[in-house]
């Protein structure tokens, strides 16, 4: 019966980050139209929430689909100490080509997780502000799935 | 199709522990939550149920009726309960997020008869949850 069903774990977690939304291939003034307050010079910040989404068996020793506490240590080295109370545009380096918004943020995070080794990575949720939230689950990804 | 969500919370206690593993294995896979005593949650559930509304009520299922289900099969069950010990159908079961996700699963969806269950998904706490969809549906309800 449970073959039926297919059982996913999240887990949210918080990260601090400045980022300017800014790209040398527009001029100055289509830079601004564009970004508008986002393309203020010296950068703002967000309290970004990650929501990250897992799939596999349920083991039946455990109850788990990944143990938490490797997936957090897994999630901390590959995106958390990279990002929080850090600069995306500057200490990143995914983003010194690439415009920080969190559609890129999405996918950035996405590649940095893919190869948790137990279980399959679903979903990346980035929730920039309360308002507003990005998500990707690998579509267009070279070596991926479509 | 319309998808309608309500949610409700219950509180109830549990402790992680394998009866086939030493204590060591026990204190190394689970940690503080192999405390002998057990602890508690605030458990918070969602429960989505997806069809068309109906021409007359406009409603994919009246939510009073799923509100009954949701206080018989679950409220009743394990609100204020001992997840181990007073649930049967977690009996032999750690009561991680995703197995009493999968059992709340297997209890509702033969109660809801207007409309398909959707996706049950249970809470822990704000940062840690588990989903339930039937295999195959994906999360935004693609098939």
């Amino acid at each position: 019966m449970s073959d039926a069903l297919k059982i996913e774990l999240g887990r949210r977690y918080r990260f601090s980050a400045s980022h300017r939304l800014h790209t040398p291939q527009l001029s100055e003034e289509e830079n601004w139209r564009v970004f508008g307050k986002c393309n203020n010079p010296h950068g703002h910040g967000h309290n970004y929430v990650l929501e990250v989404s897992m799939s596999g068996d349920v083991d039946p020793a455990t109850g788990m689909i990944a143990n938490l506490v490797d997936l957090d240590a897994f999630v901390e080295r590959q995106v958390l100490e990279e990002f929080d109370h850090k600069s995306l545009n500057e200490d990143v380096p995914a983003f010194r080509e690439k415009v920080p918004t969190t559609e890129n943020l999405c996918i950035e995070i996405y590649q940095r997780l893919r190869s948790f080794p137990q279980a399959k990575l679903e979903r990346i949720r980035v929730q920039e502000t309360g308002n507003n939230s990005f998500e990707y689950s690998g579509e267009n990804l070279e070596g991926n799935r479509s | 199709m319309v998808l309608l969500t309500r949610k409700i919370e219950f509180a109830a206690s549990h402790i992680y522990h394998n009866p086939n593993l030493s204590a060591e294995e026990n204190r190394r896979i689970f940690g503080k939550c192999n405390n002998p005593h057990g602890h508690g949650h605030n458990y918070t559930l969602e429960v989505t149920v997806e069809g068309e509304p109906d021409p007359v009520t406009g409603m994919v299922l009246d939510l009073k009726e799923l509100k009954e289900i949701l206080e018989g099969e679950v409220m009743q069950r394990m609100d204020h309960r001992h997840l181990n010990y007073e649930v049967a159908e977690l009996a032999g079961q750690i009561p991680t997020c995703e197995n009493i996700a999968r059992v709340i699963w297997q209890l509702l969806e033969p109660k809801i008869k207007q409309g398909r269950l959707h996706r049950v998904r249970l809470y822990e706490s704000p940062d840690l949850f588990a989903d339930c969809y039937r295999n195959g549906a994906g999360a935004a309800g693609k098939s």
